[in-house]
């Protein structure tokens, strides 16, 4: 028998929408951690660091997301390695955002001046000590806007975790498009909820780009 | 002993030689001042005795320290040795207070309370205590240098390079601070200069160093290499600066 579309549908599909920001925060958070250390290590002295970070982005950057997400999934119990769906999206996602913040906080960073960090070099601070009390506090204003479009990206994208079977926003939608025959007012309403996750956060960027361009 | 010993230094940026044996002593309480044509290397040459800029050949010591050897910690003499840029490089996020006290408190672990102090004082020395807590951007470019060079004094260093640090300012502020300068002279402060302010380096320099093409052209008595020039290009030099 097929149901009708009703406000319960709705209601189960903002609850799923639930798991779409979870995923989000967790991805969003292994990716910041990862993609610092690759920004900083993009930029300091140290050749052979340099260029396993970079060569790690160019390979992330230069494949599918979903192609890491089914190398993840599928991949690893192959080797004996089991994985659920969350994990596989958490890592997928931790490891695509971390290429992609890494480059723009790698880009923030080096909008500094050299004269910068010259400048704390001749007060006898350290490498660590520059970046830390000179070169991360100015580069944040800089990186603020583009973090936050990214992560937009990145509430967007984990729609892809749909395709292993986690229940998110897409996937809720999948079922009940499948269990409705209604596949318009679904997907109309579950385009609209990502709209209104998504939305807000670029007004805050575009807010923050005007707050912090003003500040300079 | 001299605080600063500079022997036969090289430097190439790729083919180009940019400094060619260059050597100059320089005693406690002396006040260099070097002068020449841009390209000639004195910028280059000051850069060299605090270690931003390695070198090729030659060694430099300060204060008995071998500036050039991989093993020198380059942290520990920058404490001794005191920068001020043409372009004044104050940290724009930070507080006049903060880019006071930032080395104090993070490299020497002074106490905030104590470094506030040093901050007091060392901008009270440059007539700018009401700006404590005023930002580099709500300032003048001569406060900003002034700020620069309290910033540099805040480390109590033995030794303080100079990098034209008047060159970037409106001639109705290099005034403030060429008097900021003379004050330091006067307290004693061992003092390298690049410079373009022959009126001070007449006044106050106890030497003049003339570089041309990467190499120190002619030096002597400040008042007489000033007056007198020997050499062709010096005497070409002072009068294209001096009309």
């Amino acid at each position: 028998m097929i149901r009708s579309f009703g406000l319960i549908d709705v209601m189960y599909l903002v609850a799923a929408a639930r798991w779409t920001v979870a995923l989000t925060v967790t991805a969003f958070t292994g990716a910041a951690l990862l993609g610092l250390v690759i920004a900083v290590v993009r930029i300091l002295p140290f050749a052979p660091l340099r260029w396993l970070a970079a060569g790690y982005t160019h390979i992330v950057q230069g494949t599918p997301l979903l192609v890491w997400l089914f190398l993840i999934f599928f991949g690893l119990p192959l080797i004996g390695i089991s994985v659920n769906p969350w994990f596989a999206a958490a890592v997928a996602f931790s490891v695509y955002g971390s290429a992609f913040l890494g480059e723009i906080w790698r880009g923030a960073l080096i909008s500094i001046a050299k004269t910068q960090w010259e400048a704390g070099a001749s007060l006898g601070l350290s490498l660590w000590e520059q970046l830390r009390h000179i070169i991360v506090p100015q580069s944040i204003r800089v990186a603020i806007p583009p973090t936050v479009g990214f992560l937009v990206q990145l509430i967007k994208n984990t729609s892809l975790a749909a395709t292993i079977g986690l229940v998110e926003l897409t996937r809720e939608g999948q079922l009940t498009a499948a269990g409705t025959y209604k596949p318009f007012a679904v997907y109309i309403t579950v385009a609209c909820i990502y709209f209104l996750m998504c939305f807000p956060l670029t007004q805050w960027s575009r807010s923050l780009e005007r707050k912090l361009d003003v500040a300079r | 002993m001299s605080l600063v010993e500079i022997k036969g230094i090289s430097k190439s940026y790729g083919a180009v030689q940019v400094l060619k044996n260059v050597s100059l002593d320089v005693a406690k309480g002396e006040i260099i001042a070097v002068i020449g044509r841009s390209g000639s290397g004195k910028s280059t040459m000051l850069r060299c005795i605090n270690g931003l800029e390695p070198i090729q050949g030659g060694s430099i010591l300060v204060d008995g320290v071998q500036v050039n050897d991989p093993r020198t910690n380059l942290r520990k003499l920058r404490q001794e040795v005191g920068i001020v840029f043409q372009s004044f490089n104050l940290f724009p996020h930070l507080s006049v207070c903060d880019n006071i006290t930032l080395a104090p408190r993070v490299v020497k672990k002074q106490a905030p309370d104590a470094a506030r102090e040093i901050a007091r004082d060392v901008l009270r020395r440059v007539g700018l205590e009401d700006k404590l807590d005023a930002f580099p951007s709500q300032l003048s470019g001569g406060q900003q240098q002034r700020v620069a060079i309290a910033r540099s004094l805040a480390m109590q260093p033995k030794l303080m390079l100079f990098d034209e640090v008047t060159s970037a300012l409106d001639p109705e502020l290099t005034g403030e601070v060429l008097k900021v300068l003379e004050s330091v002279a006067q307290d004693g402060m061992t003092m390298i200069l690049v410079t373009h302010e022959m009126g001070f380096a007449r006044r106050f320099g106890s030497r003049v160093v003339f570089m041309h093409e990467g190499r120190i052209h002619e030096e002597g008595q400040a008042a007489a290499v000033l007056a007198e020039p020997k050499t062709p290009e010096l005497q070409t030099f002072l009068s294209a600066v001096l009309h």
